[in-house]
């Protein structure tokens, strides 16, 4: 119980964290020509994409927000106590005994009559609960495998490849043999055994994910990095007096935004596949879309077919890549100096 | 006049399979306070290798082998990593040649300019944007105020270069190294912009060392002059001294191939040849190869200076055979 409620309320910190950084960024991207230009520039070129973004964020902002008490749900007093979120309580108590069809008054095997009869837009899955429902709160484990692994990989890539790329010599020898070993490896294989290893949870999946996914990047930030490291305005801040950590910091470091921005956009849908992969393998995170599907994919043998599992999870998880693989396109043409010196 | 800087056999190489190539071999020279000495030669002769070497940046694999800079008395090349690096920017501060990459393009040029204020000196940041506003207007900058706030590419090339001597002169240096100010800008710009640097020497006080293969800038500019020729000094002496009574061969040569609007229609001069690769420097003079007045011992050995007055002096074996007045 107390673990319950632990970590509902740590859940309530990172979003309020999240939305105070989110605040600040924008605040920041405001007073900032460049970046607030670039921005509306990206709104200008894919508005759909953003919005839809903006959805799922909310979406999966508000499975996160939960507290203890109100409405009494659930049939059972166990789940009754258990902190709810907020689209849990949107959705209230939906829970049916089985299987029906989207927007059926009755089940799909016994006939017997729902709970709810003709309000599952998209039926109900084997357990009875609502297909809509699962699919909104596979949103926020969607979204925090593709941030959280990005958060980690892009930091460890950036720390690394900067490094290696300025200081040249033992350290660049030293990451890029790390690097190398890990990219000898099959990626999958080492994915595999970092889950079996890490206990079982999502931040261990998540972990997995950004060992197996920092390569990529580590390798294009140290390349940029030597490129920076040889340009007159880093000779001339040395010139100057300035000590090479400030170099890093001041003039190394932001020239490389543009990369930070882009790669996040584009490592983070790869990551959400990558779980439905790992779903598929049986490794993956609870309740996510890629297990929606692992779990679905027998039900098809049924007869009638059973579609709606995995057409809701597929077409949730095929909506959002596409979204922000748009999205991450439109970025990169807008913050791509070699694309977007052309339009100054 | 008493010398800010004092370069004595400096020496800098940079290792091959045959061993170091010198590229800067035993230059030495004086600059003393408030005075300007134009380094002079083609590119690729070893001058911005000089400039580096005074500040302790050669770029790796290049090292300095040996010779001492004494700034004020100090060796700098015994100067502590953190010593030398207060000297940078502090005391002698350097101006680049390419005004268009040599400011962060992601930073306001205003920023960058307190940036060079607040890493020697402890002020507050409104005192070093007051201090960078009023480098921007002494730069000659229009709308200083507002141009504080601008980006490196809303700026043109010859601002671009203001806001770099800006950077420059923020904390008041001793000694200004400026490599190839002007070359990278257009000729009315040029003008304005050694306007500048003349004037600006006058009210600072500054020494600057001017690198150029620019004789126009030299004779604009210059109270010294020492030639440069594959990584030796070939000849020194005052701005009159050089550029109206060379004595040295190469010297001659590059005077004579100055393009001149009276003389159209006539063959440009030239010196024949192209400056060797450092790897294929000959032993003994290092312009002999394509010198008209080479003879025996030039190959051979490297001639040592002739004095030809106070002030002037010149390394060259024919010099030291004619007969002196």
């Amino acid at each position: 119980m107390a673990e319950l409620l632990a970590s509902h309320i740590a859940s309530n910190v990172v979003v309020g964290l999240l939305l105070l950084g989110l605040f600040g960024l924008w605040r920041a991207v405001r007073k900032h020509r460049l970046w607030s230009e670039s921005l509306r520039s990206v709104y200008r070129r894919r508005p759909i994409a953003v919005w839809i973004c903006a959805l799922y964020l909310l979406v999966g902002l508000s499975d996160s927000v939960a507290w203890v008490g109100g409405q009494q749900l659930g049939a059972d007093t166990v789940s009754g106590h258990e902190p709810k979120t907020l689209l849990d309580r949107a959705f209230g108590d939906t829970k049916e005994k089985s299987y029906s069809a989207p927007l059926a008054g009755a089940e799909f095997y016994a006939k017997s009559a729902l709970r709810h009869p003709g309000t599952h837009l998209l039926g109900t899955d084997i357990l009875g609960r609502d297909v809509l429902f699962v699919t909104l709160k596979g949103v926020r484990i969607a979204l925090l495998i593709g941030g959280l692994t990005s958060l980690i990989a892009i930091p460890l890539a950036l720390l690394m490849g900067v490094l290696a790329g300025y200081f040249g010599k033992w350290i660049d020898d030293g990451v890029f043999f790390v690097v190398s070993v890990l990219q000898s490896m099959p990626s999958i294989l080492l994915l595999i055994a970092l889950i079996t290893a890490l206990p079982k949870s999502t931040l261990s999946v998540c972990v997995a994910l950004a060992v197996t996914s920092w390569v990529g990047f580590c390798r294009l930030s140290r390349g940029e990095t030597m490129k920076l490291r040889e340009l007159d305005y880093v000779h001339a801040a040395r010139a100057l007096g300035v000590s090479e950590w400030r170099i890093i910091w001041r003039h190394i470091l932001p020239n490389l935004t543009h990369l930070i921005v882009i790669t996040f956009a584009l490592t983070f849908s790869g990551l959400v596949l990558s779980e439905a992969v790992l779903a598929w393998l049986n490794i993956g995170v609870e309740g996510s879309w890629g297990q929606m599907i692992a779990q679905a994919k027998s039900e098809l043998s049924r007869e009638p077919v059973v579609w709606w599992n995995l057409t809701s999870a597929g077409s949730a998880l095929f909506v959002l890549i596409l979204a922000i693989n748009l999205l991450g396109d439109a970025i990169r043409d807008v913050l791509d100096p070699r694309t977007a010196r052309e339009r100054q | 006049m008493s010398a800010l800087l004092e370069v004595k056999g400096l020496t800098t190489t940079f290792p091959s399979e045959r061993g170091p190539i010198p590229v800067v071999d035993d230059v030495s020279f004086t600059i003393g306070a408030g005075e300007v000495l134009a380094l002079v030669g083609e590119s690729g002769c070893g001058k911005s290798m000089t400039a580096f070497s005074l500040l302790r940046l050669v770029p790796k694999p290049g090292e300095i082998a040996h010779g001492a800079v004494l700034f004020q008395g100090r060796d700098l090349r015994s100067l502590s990593v953190p010593e030398m690096r207060h000297v940078r920017g502090h005391q002698i501060s350097m101006i680049f040649q390419e005004p268009m990459t040599s400011l962060n393009p992601v930073q306001r040029v205003g920023g960058q300019v307190m940036e060079a204020i607040t890493l020697h000196e402890r002020v507050g940041k409104a005192a070093a944007r007051d201090r960078a506003l009023e480098l921007f207007k002494k730069v000659g900058i229009p709308d200083a105020r507002e141009r504080l706030d601008a980006f490196p590419h809303q700026l043109s090339g010859g601002l671009k270069q203001r806001v770099m001597i800006a950077m420059a002169l923020s904390t008041r240096p001793k000694l200004l190294i400026a490599d190839e100010p002007t070359t990278a800008l257009d000729v009315t710009i040029q003008a304005q912009i050694l306007q500048l640097l003349r004037e600006l020497q006058r009210d600072f006080g500054s020494s600057i060392l001017l690198i150029t293969h620019d004789l126009g800038v030299v004779n604009e500019l210059a109270d010294r002059i020492a030639v440069m020729y594959a990584g030796r000094v070939i000849e020194t002496g005052l701005r009159e001294e050089v550029l109206s009574a060379p004595r040295h061969p190469y010297t001659q040569g590059l005077l004579r191939s100055i393009p001149a609007l009276a003389k159209r229609g006539e063959r440009l001069n030239e010196i024949p040849g192209v400056v060797p690769r450092p790897s294929e420097w000959p032993a003994g003079c290092r312009f002999c190869t394509r010198c008209p007045r080479a003879f025996e011992p030039c190959p051979k050995r490297a001639p040592g200076p002739t004095q030809l007055s106070d002030t002037h002096v010149a390394y060259c074996h024919a010099v030291a055979a004619e007969p002196q007045a």
